[in-house]
């Protein structure tokens, strides 16, 4: 029942914010502020987990393909196809729903405990739209753009990698690359990060909004949020894939 | 003028809120008081619209508040100001930004004109040359004064105050309570101020109404509230020694005898030091 109960919220949340911005240029530079928030606060990490994935599982990749019958090429095809399938829209929207999904959920959540959403919606103004909108919106356009970023550096992580432990050299590496290339695993890759981006950002928003009580429960919410998204993730990531490969 | 009629409201089996009716005229200050858990911010968060009552009706002006759809209430709701407890500042955005967003919300003027309109409003409640702190940089006190340039600097009809002092030592209280008053005769609003403290109601209160465990126990003014016959407001005010005493002081003002047989050297207490030490009273 309680499960249910916070569904519904959930579902009038996401309907209420779909109402008429009192003005749109506050809503527009509300924005642009999250998208720098959400994508400049998060491209560090994403640089990072991606260089190393990719290098990574070009090294792992390498140790297990032992044979010489298999071509080298096969392990950059190998490489780029993890990347794009799972790691850079999986891995990194997992991270990301603890950098970003923590971050919506305690910001909202201190906004609501400190009656800083009473004071908004006391102006007139409906908080959902101009609150929780704008992160949705920002994560659904900043996220899959971190998600590309992501798949280009993780498979240039496994180049490097590559060519820095002998293991294949940069002209094997980018030969494998354009060896069975499947444009549509990149569609794929970014209806999973569509998909993440909206989860994330709104069932952290959820969790931030409706929160009740004090600093505790705003920890509690945003621990809450980002295992919530995580398990929706996952959860989402074999539906699709079931559904679309 | 607001006015409210049988208002209910309960979470659960609990009832907080139990058939109030009260009704706070413009250009007065509307205090309701009582102890804390009396329902007195539930009451008002039932009038702004921040909860929904059980029944009853607030009348804005003879329009009836509940039954309005959300745009008449957008409307309704762009002509309140309310100062919150906590002061409820936007913590990313500084002194200027804060009091600013209202304006650039809900007015086309020009920015030159926008902060004509905050620094005037920051002179008002004296934070003149505060416009660049953020909220963590100020006390408790500019908060509030912060607080209340925000709400009025849409020049609202209706002014909410929850708690002004709570947290405040008693001359920065004083100060927000006169500023309170003088912004609610200057503008005409109708402005309703929640509080348990004593000192605001004997200082600002035009229109008292006392809340006990939900219920509206006693109606009235500061002149009138020091001779309330209600045990249970007796109880509430006079729950410090220095009120009794300035009551009997007052009775002997205006009646020539303490009513309740105490004298004098009863109510001045001769053990306590002199306000001047002796060898300087010289």
């Amino acid at each position: 029942m309680d499960f249910l109960s916070k569904f519904g919220r959930y579902l009038l949340m996401i309907k209420g914010m779909f109402s008429k911005p009192e003005n749109g240029k506050m809503y527009w530079k509300e924005f642009m502020h999250q998208c720098a928030e959400i994508g400049i606060g998060s491209l560090g990490i994403v640089v990072i987990i991606s260089i190393f994935m990719g290098a990574v599982s070009a090294l792992q990749t390498a140790y297990q393909l032992t044979t010489p019958i298999i071509p080298k090429e096969t392990i950059a095809q190998i490489v780029r196809d993890t990347v794009i399938l799972e790691f850079s829209p999986t891995l990194v929207c997992i991270v990301l729903a603890g950098v970003v999904g923590s971050k919506i959920a305690s910001e909202l959540g201190n906004m609501r405990v400190s009656e800083q959403i009473d004071a908004l919606e006391i102006m007139g103004i409906n908080t959902k739209t101009y609150l929780v909108l704008p992160k949705i919106l920002a994560s659904l356009v900043v996220i899959p753009m971190l998600v590309i970023i992501s798949a280009v550096l993780g498979v240039w992580g496994g180049r490097l990698a590559g060519q820095f432990s002998g293991i294949l050299s940069t002209t094997q590496y980018d030969r494998g690359l354009l060896e069975n290339f499947m444009p549509y695993n990149v569609t794929f890759a970014l209806i999973k990060a569509y998909t993440f981006a909206f989860l994330i950002s709104s069932v952290s928003s959820f969790s931030g909004y409706y929160v009740e009580g004090g600093a505790l429960e705003i920890g509690r919410a945003s621990t809450k949020s980002v295992v919530a998204s995580c398990i929706l993730i996952l959860f989402s990531d074999y539906l699709l894939a079931a559904l679309l490969l | 003028m607001i006015a409210i009629k049988n208002i209910k409201k309960g979470f659960g089996d609990r009832i907080v809120i139990n058939d109030v009716d009260a009704t706070f005229e413009p250009g007065k200050c509307n205090l309701i008081i009582g102890a804390s858990g009396s329902g007195k911010t539930v009451l008002m968060k039932c009038m702004v619209g921040l909860l929904v009552p059980d029944s009853g009706d607030i009348l804005y002006d003879g329009n009836e508040f509940i039954s309005m759809n959300n745009e008449e209430r957008k409307d309704i709701r762009k002509q309140i100001g309310m100062l919150f407890q906590g002061s409820a500042l936007f913590d990313s955005l500084n002194v200027e930004k804060n009091v600013m967003f209202p304006l650039n919300m809900f007015t086309n003027d020009s920015h030159k004109k926008k902060l004509d309109r905050v620094n005037e409003v920051l002179e008002r409640v004296q934070l003149k040359g505060a416009n660049k702190k953020f909220p963590a940089e100020l006390s408790g006190g500019m908060k509030k004064r912060v607080g209340i340039a925000r709400a009025i600097v849409l020049n609202p009809k209706y002014l909410f105050c929850d708690e002004p002092n709570s947290g405040l030592d008693p001359q920065t209280s004083i100060v927000i309570d006169k500023l309170i008053q003088e912004l609610t005769k200057e503008y005409k609003t109708t402005t309703i101020v929640n509080t348990h403290d004593m000192n605001s109601v004997m200082e600002i209160g035009d229109h008292i109404v006392y809340m006990h465990q939900g219920k509206k126990e006693w109606e009235g003014n500061n002149k009138e509230i020091i001779f309330s016959k209600n045990e249970r407001l007796n109880e509430f005010i006079f729950a410090s020694e220095f009120l009794r005493d300035a009551k009997d002081m007052r009775m002997l003002e205006e009646t020539g005898k303490i009513p309740n047989e105490r004298d004098m050297e009863e109510i001045v207490d001769k053990d306590a030091p002199p306000l001047i030490p002796p060898d300087q009273s010289k």
